[in-house]
């Protein structure tokens, strides 16, 4: 079966970006565009994985997967961030908010999808 | 879609940003301190600066960093955004928009200028930290500005991340599951892994992890479980287990704790080289399945059952051990079903409310996301269908009611029903074109700063009604008569500081741009508190360029409208930013061609004021279709106040030509169309016609004096200016349901000719260019 991945980043040619190089790995893929319709399509689409954006309007990531981890359903999905938020900082933040992991943009498709299957049965 | 494609959106992306990045900073400029104001500027720039990076444009990526890392001191309060700061940053926002067309279009952006806004950013961000905290140690922002080094989008990691991030160091791959396993001369490591709860919580999972770093190479690993605690004390959500792996890999330590990159801060990992070949000897026992658990607890029958039986063999024993040790996980399994069902009843009531209010939420969001990018061209598509639909229906309409089908009630009744879906689909139709004016009044603010710095004047723009909506072809034909009209009012209009000063006024001139709506038309306002018009000098102008004669008498009003006459340019020098060979009269001409109209008002020493009059639509139009001189003419519904057929005492003579009409006691100057536009050479009787009352864009009620109403329509227009010429007096012709060509009446010209400022003058003015 193929694995679900819900991308929420507000831009959107980060999203085009996502969209082409996980399904190209052969991945399903849904999308939202900030934290607030992530949690929305979080729970019509049940993915195996996310991967966030930190930076984004009305909900930004932090507080995004601080929503998902508070999901009695779904609290246990790992959460990649995907950002160019890079300071340790920052970083900390989306660890202590309850990141699975990170990946530095601009990605490239390879890391993406290596980090995609670490953190996914 | 291929990278082309995404590269083109991203560009479509940059542009809102850009946009949004300026209204951002023009809000801050204006005092707004909302921190959600900041970081949506914050955003625009991080967002290009990601979307740049990833198809390595370099120069893009730099500025946006440098940028970038300046608004992140204002973000984070360490810069105060103040009008200095803004200045730059808006300048900044200038290039970032030049960078980004360059990168779009090719061509350079001038090095220098790039150049000396990153020592501006720079210095303001080193600048402000240096101050807060001179004695602090390594101020965030003094770093050097990012190498513009490329960043290879799809190789390695970005080396533009200066920020102190370590990208991540190591490489998949070779992981892949055919990989040959490790030579057995492969240093062997120990590697304690010990995980605490917190991985769980955050989504890691210790097999993944223990998978992961048997892909390493060659591993046996052994599960500690002498934490794991009696079933009653048990946290569900606890980490109990802890391993210890032996693993063979030529990746070193620096592998292996790669491995745990995600998780080294929610567990203990212990990496430990080791000498020799310990593979027979493992430095932990295996730990076999401890029914320890479940004794004590008296529950196990099968248990009691095993101690008691000597006689029963090993294996026999074992089969007793599966089975409770099934059974066990049965009763965990049962006993964390039953304390979630025991949490969703706790929370089931609130929740209930809740979840109303969550739908509601819910709608506003789908609301607020559901957009679609539709090329123009298919809406233009269907515009165009749906314009022939309304003339379509306008005929068969008519051939009903020429065929005179009394009675024949379910036809009538079927049309009429066609006829207001055709209205609903138009206006949907339309309604997708409908734009706020928003970018176009945003892109201005960067022109009078522009020309605001190059000829040393201080302005402020204000702009009002930014959300005015209006079809995307006006909006797109607006800008560049905008452009130079706002070129116009702070090059010529406001004065330098020291003049102003000397007039006792600001020092900092104000130019406002408003658009509103106002029946059924956008009206744009553009005024200036500057120096109004020097009428001496338009004058003697026309005088020079023969446009009047010397001894025309000629009204302040009429002075000031020679500024639109083809050729005249009022700018003793031509200057750099408003003489490029385009005058008021091109500026002119194409809002006529918009079905616009624009008009002046200037009041010496208190500054002018452009009037915009712009159809809100190019496509159709509500009108009443009228017969003057047996002539069928349009006039556009929505200038109509109401339709009323004068009475002979009514009628009011007024000097030699004019006459009033006394309407709910106040008089009203009557306008006989038949005349204005030269239908006939007398004008008719006002008694035997109908009076249309209109109001101008002026404010004014004129009585408009038509022969009959033939009735309301919708009409679809067609410019007159693309398939013929403009006419004065007249705004568009249209193909009524009889297939015959109808003239759409300009009201705003025809009052503004009753007026006394004739259409001839100006076909007279036009004609000259």
């Amino acid at each position: 079966m193929k694995k679900k991945v819900l991308t929420v980043d507000d831009s959107r040619t980060i999203r085009n970006m996502l969209l082409i190089t996980l399904n190209n790995a052969g991945f399903e893929t849904v999308q939202a565009e900030d934290g607030v319709e992530g949690l929305e399509v979080l729970e019509t689409s049940n993915p195996d994985v996310i991967v966030t954006d930190i930076n984004m309007p009305r909900l930004d990531g932090f507080g995004f997967i601080e929503g998902v981890r508070r999901n009695e359903k779904y609290r246990a999905i790992p959460i990649l961030v995907l950002t160019t938020e890079s300071d340790a900082e920052k970083k900390n933040r989306a660890r202590q908010a309850g990141a699975t992991g990170w990946i530095v943009k601009p990605f490239d498709p390879a890391k993406l999808i290596d980090a995609i299957e670490r953190v996914t049965a | 879609m291929d990278m082309n494609e995404i590269k083109e959106i991203f560009f479509q992306e940059c542009e809102e940003q850009l946009a949004e990045l300026e209204s951002g900073l023009m809000k801050l400029n204006d005092g707004d301190r909302d921190p959600e104001t900041v970081n949506a500027v914050f955003r625009a720039v991080h967002s290009i600066k990601g979307g740049a990076g990833a198809f390595g444009l370099d120069d893009l990526v730099s500025f946006a960093h440098v940028f970038e890392t300046t608004l992140d001191c204002v973000r984070s309060n360490k810069l105060e955004p103040s009008q200095d700061v803004l200045k730059v940053m808006l300048r900044s926002a200038d290039v970032l928009a030049d960078l980004t067309n360059a990168a779009r279009d090719g061509g350079k952006v001038e090095e220098t200028r790039t150049r000396g806004l990153v020592k501006e950013l720079e210095a303001l961000a080193r600048g402000e930290v240096l101050a807060a905290s001179a004695a602090s140690a390594e101020p965030p922002a003094a770093k050097p500005a990012p190498a513009p080094a490329p960043v290879a989008a799809a190789a390695k990691p970005s080396p533009t991340d200066d920020s102190g991030f370590q990208p991540i160091p190591f490489s998949f791959d070779d992981f892949g599951g055919d990989e040959p396993a490790a030579a057995t001369s492969d240093p062997a490591f120990e590697v304690t892994f010990k995980p605490r709860a917190d991985l769980y919580a955050k989504g890691n999972e210790a097999a993944l992890l223990l998978r992961d770093l048997a892909r390493l190479g060659e591993m046996s690993v052994n599960c500690n479980m002498d934490a794991l605690p009696r079933f009653e004390d048990m946290n569900p959500e606890g980490a109990y287990f802890w391993w210890v792996a032996t693993v063979r890999t030529a990746k070193g330590e620096e592998g292996i704790r790669s491995v745990f990159e995600f998780a080294e801060w929610d567990c203990d990992i212990e990496v430990r080289g080791l000498e020799e070949n310990v593979e027979s000897d493992m430095p932990m026992t295996p730990v076999p399945f401890d029914l320890a658990i479940l004794d004590g607890d008296g529950s196990l029958a099968a248990d009691e059952q095993h101690h008691d039986d000597h006689d029963h063999d090993h294996d026999h024993d074992h089969a007793h051990v599966a089975a409770a040790a099934v059974e066990a996980v049965h009763t965990a399994q049962a006993a964390a079903s039953v304390t979630q069902a025991a949490r969703s009843a706790a929370t089931a009531a609130p929740s209930a409310a809740a979840a109303a209010a969550a739908q509601q939420a819910n709608n506003v969001a789908a609301q607020a996301g559901q957009t679609i990018r539709v090329d123009l061209d298919r809406v233009d598509r269907l515009i165009n269908l749906v314009g022939e639909l309304v003339i379509n229906q306008a005929m068969l309409s008519q051939s009903v009611v020429e065929s005179d089908n009394n009675g024949a009630s379910s036809i009538n009744m079927g049309l009429e029903e066609l006829q207001q879906l055709t209205r609903e689909i138009q206006d949907s139709v339309m309604a997708i074109r409908a734009q706020p004016v928003k970018p176009v009044f945003q892109r201005m603010s960067r022109i009078v700063r522009e020309v605001a710095d190059m000829t040393g004047k201080q302005i402020r723009l204000i702009t009002e009604g930014e959300n005015t909506e209006v079809d995307k072809t006006v909006i797109d034909k607006l800008a560049e008569p905008l452009t130079h009209m706002i070129r116009n009012a702070v090059d010529h209009g406001v004065e330098t500081p020291e003049k102003r000063e000397a007039a006792g006024k600001n020092p900092e001139g104000t130019v406002r741009l408003s658009a509103k709506h106002r029946s059924g038309r956008i009206i744009i306002e553009l005024s200036d508190d500057g120096a109004g018009i020097n009428r001496e000098r338009v004058r003697q102008k026309a005088i020079d360029n023969d446009l009047i004669t010397a001894d025309a008498n000629l009204s302040d009003e009429e002075i000031d409208n020679l500024i639109f006459a083809p050729g005249f340019s009022t700018a003793e020098k031509l200057s750099d930013i408003s003489g490029r060979g385009v005058g008021m009269d091109v500026v002119k001409r194409s809002i006529q061609a918009l079905g616009g109209r624009i008009s002046i008002q200037s009041r010496p020493g208190h500054g002018s004021t452009f009037t915009l009059s712009l159809p809100l639509t190019l496509a159709v139009l509500d009108g009443m279709v009228v017969t003057v001189a047996n002539q069928t003419l349009v006039v556009p519904l929505t200038a109509i106040v109401e339709t009323l057929q004068p009475e002979a005492d009514e009628i009011h003579s007024f000097g030699p030509s004019q006459r009033l009409i006394s309407i709910r006691n106040s008089f009203c100057p009557l306008v006989d169309v038949g005349r204005i536009l030269d239908f006939r050479p007398v004008a008719a009787d006002p008694v035997e016609g109908v009076a249309l009352l209109v109001e101008s864009e002026g404010g004014g009620q004129r009585a408009l004096m038509v022969d009959a109403i033939q009735g309301q329509r919708q009409v679809v227009i067609k410019s007159l200016e693309a398939n013929y010429t403009h006419v004065p007096g007249i705004a568009a012709a249209t193909i009524l349901g009889d297939g015959r060509v109808a003239l759409i009446l300009d009201v705003d010209a025809v009052v503004a000719a009753s007026r006394g400022q004739s259409l001839k003058t100006e076909t007279a003015l036009a004609a000259a260019g």
